[in-house]
């Protein structure tokens, strides 16, 4: 049913840059964590890290080169995972 | 024709290997599922003799037969093996491994040695479960949701008891893992998604719920086990936790489940019902998608079960009108199976019987549940025995019947013969009347105002508790006769292969008992799953 | 087709996109197994702000940054030996993971001596020490030691598989063909990563 056949290959040299690109973010995350944005604060760090997910998940995962139901449901679980947080906040934030 | 080419070649998959070794190592996924079958069949009997020691402390009120202490450690039992032992893992495991890959024309499940490894995490998980009656202390006597902080102060078998479930999680995952799996890689040629029959649909919904919504019960409980053994208090309020906080990270789980519980056994009945009917199903694709609904919304509504525990109000509002939500699609399957009876030629046979009794029962299960999902009815029903004679006919009454009706519906199928049907006729009815007989007092109980989990009562509550002592004892009677029915028919006459004249694959093409790769050679798929137009014809051209 | 046949079909038959599709799904469990803790932890910084502030405040940024490199770098080591293997080259592949596996127990190095540092200051689950400190202080530490705890146990099991996968690559079963088992190594591996990387912020860098 869903085969895949071609094989891409992510080379190293790519694979290299991506690292290079996820110990900036590292360094920005720990930077940017000096300075208090108040409410803030945690959202830039979550959102910092979020994207050095993706940069994993996209191309150490390979998730690029894969079919478009696997990533659906990468991203699903991970929207659930959020939808279930903001329902159990509504008991949390109003208490 | 009975002249098929390789017929000697066709060994039943119980005679292609033989010896109790050949099956405890098994990668058969029919030999799993009987494997399955009968370790979850004696988890049920225990907890169903658990069960009516309860009702028999409850005939009068005061102390009968048990102290208080014992009764509630006999309904923790009674709770745990029902839901994690029996209930969760009853028709994934046992009919979804059997049929499954018979009803996609796949030869086998898609990891089978996995497959293997789940029997096994469920039977340890078991008997861990049941080890706790033996040392320590006391069995468990927290009830089966563990709820702290009185689940990580109690000096009973806790821990164990805890690891236990967490160990059945892992064999729920793995099963639902392999299901998806399956499902997406195995089916045969020509099926496409929607010519797949609506069983494999509603586990393939189920197996979701399974694989996204078990492990966070996994974790929670082991936040139970590290604060009882390494003083990890995540619960105390002393150090700033939130015992409501353990509900809520239960309930993400536990409501979820009750989907597990209640999908797969929709299944069978969407299943069952066209072939005795001889009609395709109404809405296909409604009930299809009414399945994914119910595994998506199922997700969000786990506060409703906390209406009483101290939730925000908004919270408890939102819960609420989320509840109302996954009625719909559940109503809208029982609607399907309705109009799929209205003018088809129904020919009334015992597995027929269940999926009608289950409509009925479940229709009850249902309607109780608006009033204990609606937040202003609740507060009034909350943990009373209305809530228990509610989750009783939604699960007895909608799972454990569809349970029953599976078996009677694939035995032939399983083991080639054929139970009396007269037997099995009387045996459902004292059953369905016993179980009415027993469940119905509780919601007249409930509305009373008699609470649950007390092993007395107030002499006002005493005629409906006798009744329904009595009639435990009347769906005792019933449940023996519908075993006895189906172990004599191992000797009954030799079914036909489609004694039902089913249009599926799991009859058409497959030996009663399959062979161990089910399919002589790989079924190409071209009608849709209820297509019973001609269908005497297509069955003898198939076969 | 005799049934024959159809039994050696059956053990010929290799469905690398099915098992991956199981892998992902596995992982799936495991990002919800953490999740529930995510749950608990959102909840009670969200209840105990200050006091999440000032358990921050006593970790140990220096250790944490490092153990970020070493978990980025060894993602990296094991993309790369996925490279190496989909060209071919064995012999680099497995050179690769145990370059991975180098990091892993430097990460798991640096923990040990985080946890004692730790320990010594008398800072470990169930002290009596909790009872006096303010109440989301020892929440935040309780937390902090059971993710963390958990992530470790990943780290190793991990770790283990990728060693099980080299000895494989050796023996030649695991190949450019038959990549797929390297690959899921790998995914899990990155999936531990993935933890950390939402871990190092959510604990050392509180402000």
């Amino acid at each position: 049913m869903l085969e895949k056949n071609e094989v891409h290959i992510v080379d190293y040299k790519f694979n290299i840059l991506v690292w290079i690109d996820l110990l900036i973010f590292t360094m920005i995350t720990i930077e940017i964590a000096q300075f208090d944005f108040q409410a803030l604060t945690v959202m830039v760090a979550l959102v910092i890290a979020t994207l050095k997910t993706y940069l994993v998940g996209t191309y150490f995962m390979h998730l690029k080169f894969e079919n478009r139901f696997l990533q659906t449901i990468v991203v699903g679980v991970g929207l659930l995972f959020i939808a279930v947080l903001m329902v159990l906040f509504t008991d949390f934030l109003y208490y | 024709m009975t002249a098929i080419p390789h017929q000697k070649l066709y060994v039943d998959f119980f005679h292609e290997k033989r010896g109790l070794a050949s099956w405890l190592v098994t990668h058969d996924h029919k030999r799993i599922a009987l494997l399955y079958f009968y370790a979850i069949s004696g988890f049920f009997v225990v907890a169903f003799c658990l069960g009516l020691l309860m009702r028999l402390e409850l005939i009068a009120p005061g102390e009968t037969i048990m102290s208080a202490q014992v009764y509630n450690e006999v309904f923790t039992l009674h709770g745990v093996i029902m839901i994690f032992l029996f209930i969760i893992p009853a028709v994934p495991a046992i009919f979804g491994n059997f049929v499954l890959p018979m009803l996609i024309g796949a030869p086998d499940v898609a990891f089978p040695r996995l497959n293997l490894v789940s029997w096994y995490l469920y039977v340890i998980g078991g008997l861990l479960a049941l080890s706790t009656l033996l040392y320590g202390d006391r069995p468990a006597d927290t009830g089966w949701t563990f709820y702290a902080p009185y689940s990580v102060k109690t000096g009973t078998n806790v821990t164990v008891a805890v690891l236990a479930a967490f160990i059945l999680g892992f064999s729920s995952i793995l099963t639902g893992l392999n299901f998806i799996v399956t499902i997406h890689q195995m089916r045969a040629p020509g099926m496409t998604w929607m010519k797949m029959p609506l069983f494999p649909w509603a586990l393939y919904a189920t197996s979701w719920i399974q694989v996204l919504a078990t492990p966070v019960v996994g974790i929670t409980l082991l936040m139970i086990v590290a604060e009882r053994t390494l003083g990890i208090g995540l619960f105390d309020p002393s150090i700033g936790g939130d015992p409501v906080l353990y509900q809520h990270l239960f309930w993400i789980y536990s409501h979820p489940a009750v989907y597990i519980m209640a999908l797969p056994a929709m299944g069978i009945v969407s299943e069952t019902i066209p072939v005795f009917v001889k009609k395709s199903i109404f809405g296909y694709k409604v009930i299809v998608y009414s399945s994914l609904a119910i595994a998506f919304i199922g997700y969000f509504v786990w506060g409703h079960h906390m209406y009483t525990s101290g939730m925000s109000g908004p919270a408890r509002i939102i819960f609420s009108i989320l509840t109302f939500l996954v009625a719909i699609p559940s109503a809208i399957k029982v609607f399907n199976w309705i109009s799929t009876l209205y003018k088809g030629s129904i020919d009334i046979k015992p597995p027929l019987l269940y999926a009608l009794a289950f409509i009925f029962l479940f229709t009850i299960g249902g309607l109780t549940g608006l009033v204990v999902g609606a937040l202003a009815t609740d507060i009034h029903v909350h943990d009373t025995y209305f809530v228990v004679g509610h989750f009783h006919y939604v699960m007895f009454g909608g799972t454990g019947f569809a349970f029953i009706g599976a078996i009677h519906f694939w035995y032939p199928k399983i083991w080639g013969r054929m139970y009396n049907l007269k037997w099995a006729n009387i045996g459902f009815t004292v059953l369905f009347i016993g179980f009415n007989l027993v469940y119905f007092p509780m919601l007249v109980l409930g509305m009373m105002g008699m609470p649950r989990r007390y092993y007395d009562y107030l002499p006002e509550f005493t005629i409906p508790n006798l009744v329904s002592t009595v009639g435990s004892w009347v769906m005792a009677i019933g449940l023996i006769i519908v075993i006895v029915n189906l172990i004599n028919g191992r000797k009954g006459p030799k079914a036909s292969t489609n004694p039902w004249k089913s249009v599926t694959l799991d009859w058409t093409h497959t030996q009663s008992p399959p062979s161990l790769y089910n399919f002589e050679e790989t079924p190409v798929v071209t009608r849709g799953p209820y297509d019973y137009r001609d269908y005497e014809e297509y069955i003898k051209n198939e076969s | 087709m005799s049934s024959e046949s159809v039994s050696q079909n059956h053990t010929a038959h290799f469905d690398a996109y099915g098992i991956k599709l199981g892998m992902w799904l596995f992982l799936f469990t495991e990002v919800l197994l953490f999740g529930g803790l995510f749950i608990v932890y959102a909840t009670y910084r969200f209840l105990n702000p200050e006091a999440f502030h000032e358990g921050s405040s006593q970790l140990n940024l220096v250790v944490g940054a490092i153990n970020t490199v070493f978990l980025l770098t060894s993602s990296l080591t094991v993309a790369l030996s996925i490279t190496a293997l989909q060209k071919g080259d064995s012999k680099k592949a497995i050179d690769l993971i145990m370059i991975t596996i180098v990091f892993a127990v430097a990460f798991m190095f640096n923990k040990y001596y985080e946890w004692t540092i730790k320990f010594e200051h008398g800072m470990f689950p169930g002290m009596d020490h909790y009872k006096e400190l303010p109440p989301g202080e020892a929440q935040f530490f309780n937390l902090y030691f059971l993710m963390t705890g958990l992530h470790a146990v990943h780290v190793i099991v991990g770790a283990i598989l990728l060693l099980i996968v080299a000895w494989f690559i050796k023996k030649g079963s695991v190949n450019q063909q038959r990549i797929v088992y390297l690959e899921n190594a790998g995914l899990y591996w990155h999936l531990v990563d993935v933890i950390w990387i939402y871990l190092f912020p959510l604990f050392y860098l509180i402000i």
